[in-house]
């Protein structure tokens, strides 16, 4: 009884981590930059995929996770051109180009809707996770989870205290102030949108490394489920001043797991595992909406309600 | 005119020349509003316009920020062309305050965070630290100014602050790099009396000491008589009043009133 508690609290944290990773980069879309960015659906896969590719051919995992991000952050440079040059509305953007990465992601796999790639080296293991793994077993999967999405916390939030994360700040939340600047909000809009994407697909890459494989129907109800880890992350931890809202991000996505986690083991059949994101994400929504109504100093919170 | 009172060695720092502008074109709802407008502005003025709504004062800020492009018409900043350029190339020359006092400052920022931006005006926004210790106590002394303690509150949102704390911000900020033109779009149209009263005096303390060519919008005719240097009133696209010097400083409030009411009438507002 108790192995198989311990099981679940290894699988939601070191899942926890992985996806955190994406909840980090939709927290940058969605409340540094506030755009309600549905590209995460495409570009989630994608970076599944595109590990899956390079590995099969043999690169090295690490750099595979450089290359994912990269082609995430292109998805999204897409969008934002969309968005900024054809000023197309901030929704219809994200939803095209995650319709047009369906495809992008048959190419990558060859037309396969599950890519595999069993017993190649990934980061989980070979190398330090490959050690962890030796030395510590499942925990030692989730503490390469951790140690991934530490890192990419711990730049992120580096980044947003340098003069262009200072500016990507301010264009989500003043783009007059930004072009009192000198600046084109336009271009931080897309600059925002690339990182948001690439963390996506990095987070993507981390995961199909986890498994093994690339799945390409996998990307449904990943924008749910992120904007719900930062929301419900801010509403439990948003007042606490020490800890960062990369790291509530984090811990909201933990948590949105333990929730998807512990359904599941009550008995719900996985056919309604996507009904079960959408309602947890509605009483986040509204718990929040709820409790920043009756709290004292949320009057400068970016406040979107509507999706 | 009075206008030859003025230093001689005066030079234009704004001119908008034969400027047309037409709202919402070959519509019901197509307002012709300037034809063959023409303005210059000389260097080191401090001008004050006032007007009825719909009288084009918004505008000639518009225009000259690049928030809106003229139909026909050429615009200059210190005999430079500026008509084609965008607006945020021409924040560079240019400082702007606006009615909003949330529009000229970051909310979800602290103030050293936005003074820190704002120093930076122009220059370029990389993987540089964001915020420059090194300048913290220039802009301490810069706070210092505004006589209300944001000093000691450099880590604190400025969203947190009061209206008038806020534009005061704005008001520095605007002008934290050397800029060519400020302009100043009704600033203290959304504070309590006092508030404005003091955003005003800060105004003139910060125009004087920098000696910057300034353009603001106003609607109230008492800090249009009481500041600047000259004043113009604008109703439908023309400008029906423009004076300097000596006539305006002679100039009082009731004349003007007077002068206003008779437009606002004309208008039926």
């Amino acid at each position: 009884m108790l192995d198989i508690f311990i099981g679940l609290v290894q699988v939601v944290l070191r899942e926890g981590f992985i996806y955190g990773i994406m909840a980090v980069g939709v927290y940058i879309t969605y409340k540094v930059m506030d755009f309600p960015d549905l590209t995460v659906d495409g570009s989630f896969p994608l970076g599944m995929c595109a590990a899956a590719a390079l590995i099969n051919g043999g690169m090295n995992p690490w750099l595979a996770c450089l290359l994912s991000f990269a082609v995430g952050a292109a998805a999204g440079a897409v969008t934002g051109l969309l968005h900024v040059k054809l000023h197309i509305t901030d929704l219809l953007s994200g939803i095209l180009v995650m319709t047009a990465l369906y495809s992008v992601n048959m190419v990558i796999t060859m037309k396969r809707a599950v890519m595999p790639f069993y017993n190649l080296p990934t980061i989980f293991s070979s190398g330090l996770g490959g050690m962890l793994y030796g030395a510590l077993g499942q925990w030692g999967w989730v503490l390469m989870a951790l140690i991934v999405c530490m890192a990419v916390k711990f730049l992120v939030d580096l980044y947003l205290k340098t003069r262009s994360g200072l500016l990507l700040r301010a264009s989500g939340n003043n783009s007059q102030f930004v072009i009192s600047q000198g600046k084109d909000p336009g271009n931080m809009k897309i600059l925002g949108l690339m990182i948001g994407n690439g963390l996506t697909a990095l987070s993507g890459c981390v995961l199909a490394q986890q498994k093994e494989s690339a799945d390409i129907a996998s990307g449904t109800g990943m924008v749910v489920m992120s904007l719900a880890a930062v929301i419900i992350g801010e509403a439990l931890l948003g007042r606490i001043r020490w800890i960062k809202p990369t790291l509530t991000a984090i811990i909201g996505m933990i948590l949105y797991r333990a929730c998807l986690t512990a359904a599941m083991q009550m008995g719900l059949d996985t056919s309604y595992l996507k009904m079960l994101m959408s309602i947890i994400f509605i009483i986040a929504l509204v718990a929040s909406r709820i409790a920043s109504g009756r709290g004292t100093h949320n009057g400068t919170a970016v406040n979107r309600t509507t999706i | 005119m009075a206008q030859q009172l003025t230093a001689p060695q005066s030079e234009p720092m704004v001119r908008m020349e034969h400027i047309d502008k037409t709202f919402n074109p070959s519509s019901v709802n197509e307002v012709v509003l300037f034809q063959d407008f023409n303005l210059q502005i000389q260097k080191g003025s401090f001008v004050a316009v006032v007007g009825s709504n719909g009288s084009g004062k918004t505008t000639i800020l518009n225009l000259l920020c690049g928030s809106l492009p003229a139909d026909s018409g050429k615009i200059f900043l210190k005999n430079r062309e500026i008509t084609k350029m965008k607006e945020h190339r021409r924040s560079k020359f240019i400082g702007r305050v606006f009615q909003n006092p949330a529009a000229g400052t970051c909310p979800a920022l602290t103030i050293l965070e936005n003074m820190a931006l704002a120093d930076n005006k122009g220059g370029s926004f990389l993987l540089q630290p964001g915020v420059n210790r090194r300048r913290t106590a220039h802009y301490q002394e810069q706070l210092a100014q505004l006589h209300m303690g944001l000093e000691d509150k450099l880590g604190i949102q400025v969203g947190s602050l009061s209206g008038g704390q806020r534009q005061a911000l704005a008001l520095l900020i605007a002008t934290m790099t050397p800029i060519d033109l400020l302009i100043l779009d009704e600033h203290t149209a959304a504070l309590d009396p006092r508030s404005s009263e003091n955003v005003m005096e800060l105004t003139r303390h910060i125009v004087e000491e920098k000696n910057i060519t300034t353009l603001m919008v106003t609607h109230n005719l008492k800090f249009a008589v009481q500041y600047g240097d000259r004043l113009i009133m604008m109703h439908r696209g023309q400008m029906v009043l423009d004076i300097t010097g000596t006539e305006k400083s002679q100039l009082n409030i009731k004349d003007l009133t007077e002068k206003f009411d008779e437009i606002s009438i004309e208008d039926g507002n």
